[in-house]
């Protein structure tokens, strides 16, 4: 079973639509011990740092996710936040993050003279640069929606998984053995978001 | 590349049937909106928003059961307005499904609703849709309850004020151009944008390419329209559109 974390933090059931379209099954829970069964973890969300953070302690999701992702490698995703989550911290709040990747999450600094406006929000293409199964067979010219005014900084450039442009080059997508984060939404982008979901359920 | 947003706006009424309006007038019936939307999919439209345009006029709620119908058939991000007057409501609404919610009407009396929504939503899912409209010396205002009455304070403040209560953009819309098919109001894009640093939607008078690359020109970052992508011919026969990808790519090349 797919389990998509349910912690508060946004619009959730988008996930579970499009994984309904491609035909897989997936549940919407906060349940521990469901959670525990899943073989594969979406964690989304969309909202501050900090109060992610505090959602999944408050459900006592912190040490069980840690313990899938790290010890059990149960396949994970995090979409949007989620993803932010999975890194050590962020410029955005005080608190640690899950710290599942070596790396943290910084506001994008934009120089004073360009015409783009932050939150980051919109349609941008991505560049692979290392190959992957949740990435190697995407539709032509893949493109994903991102709304996000912070991205990730990762520690070591090896788990960078893809890139994009937003005044300077940022990477997009993480991946590190089974887990995986997109700084994007794939629940919302169409067959290209379609494509990398089938890839992450379809990874064992 | 960064391509800017080019996002069809759909309204519906009560019977849930989407209509097309005039200056925010003479609404005519364009179909049904579970199947717009599954048109808008297979074009792989950037975004949608979609608006009940007769929730506050007839002190409604917003109708959760069907904005839940067209979230489920959703695959891009979709924005939702209409009726939207307090956070139980706004939860409720992204519950169904919804990216994003449009704040409108309940700014008049409770601009601090934007705080509220942007606490819990976070800004960028609390979008400010500002109605403008020339008063009778020219001159761009805010106006309210579909466009009866004018706001006393500046557009500009406003647009301002919207910001600084933590909207993460603004749609802004030009209810003089509604429907008309031929260009945006150029100078009111400029006023809003370069008033604030969030994104403006610029909405109302697109016709054509060529008017959505005008609007983006002119400082907004992403262009939303009705009738352009609903209508087709001089006789605004029904028919649903969407740009190219290479048409899409046209807008923001320099």
């Amino acid at each position: 079973m797919i389990a998509i974390v349910d912690y508060d933090m946004g619009n959730i059931g988008s996930v579970y639509n499009m994984l309904k379209k491609i035909g897989r099954k997936s549940e919407i829970t906060r349940d521990p011990e469901k959670i525990r069964q899943a073989d594969h973890i979406i964690l989304p969300g969309v909202g501050a740092f900090d109060s992610g953070m505090e959602q999944l302690e408050k459900f006592g999701l912190v040490e069980l996710i840690r313990q899938k992702a790290l010890v059990d490698k149960t396949p994970i995703l995090g979409i949007c936040l989620g993803a932010q989550l999975m890194l050590e911290k962020s410029e955005e709040g005080e608190k640690p993050g899950l710290g599942l990747v070596k790396g943290e999450v910084v506001r994008f600094q934009l120089s004073p003279e360009s015409k783009l406006r932050i939150p980051n929000m919109g349609w941008n293409q991505i560049t692979k640069v290392k190959s992957s199964p949740l990435v190697d067979v995407l539709p032509e010219h893949p493109r994903y929606y991102f709304v996000h005014s912070y991205h990730f900084k990762l520690a070591q450039p090896e788990d960078q998984l893809l890139m994009s442009e937003y005044g300077y080059s940022f990477c997009s997508a993480f991946q590190q053995g089974t887990i995986a984060g997109v700084q994007f939404h794939p629940e919302k982008s169409h067959k290209f978001g379609m494509a990398l979901l089938r890839n992450f359920t379809e990874a064992s | 590349m960064y391509q800017s947003r080019v996002i069809p706006v759909l309204l519906c009424n009560l019977e849930g049937s989407l209509v097309k309006t005039q200056k925010f007038k003479k609404p005519v019936y364009v179909g049904d909106p579970v199947n717009a939307v599954k048109i808008f999919n297979d074009k792989e439209v950037d975004e949608l928003i979609f608006l009940d345009i007769t929730a506050t006029a007839q002190g409604r709620r917003p109708n959760i059961r069907y904005i839940s119908e067209i979230a489920t058939e959703a695959f891009m991000p979709l924005c939702y307005g209409g009726g939207l007057s307090n956070m139980e409501d706004i939860r409720a609404v992204i519950k169904a499904g919804i990216e994003k919610v449009s704040i409108n009407s309940a700014l008049e009396k409770d601009p601090d609703l934007i705080s509220r929504a942007a606490d819990v939503l976070g800004s960028s899912s609390t979008v400010a849709s500002i109605d403008v409209k020339k008063d009778f010396w020219g001159k761009h205002r805010v106006a309210v309850r579909n466009a009866s009455k004018n706001l006393a304070m500046p557009l500009v403040e406003f647009a301002q004020l919207m910001e600084q209560k933590g909207a993460g953009e603004i749609v802004l819309n030009c209810v003089d151009r509604d429907g008309v098919m031929e260009g945006f109001d150029l100078d009111l894009i400029r006023q809003v944008s370069h008033a604030v640093s969030i994104p403006v939607i610029a909405c109302g008078g697109a016709g054509n390419i060529a008017h959505l690359r005008q609007a983006i020109d002119a400082g907004a970052s992403a262009v939303a329209a009705g009738s352009m992508f609903v209508f087709q011919g001089k006789h605004r026969a029904v028919l649903i559109s969407y740009p190219s990808q290479e048409e899409l790519r046209s807008i923001n090349e320099l």
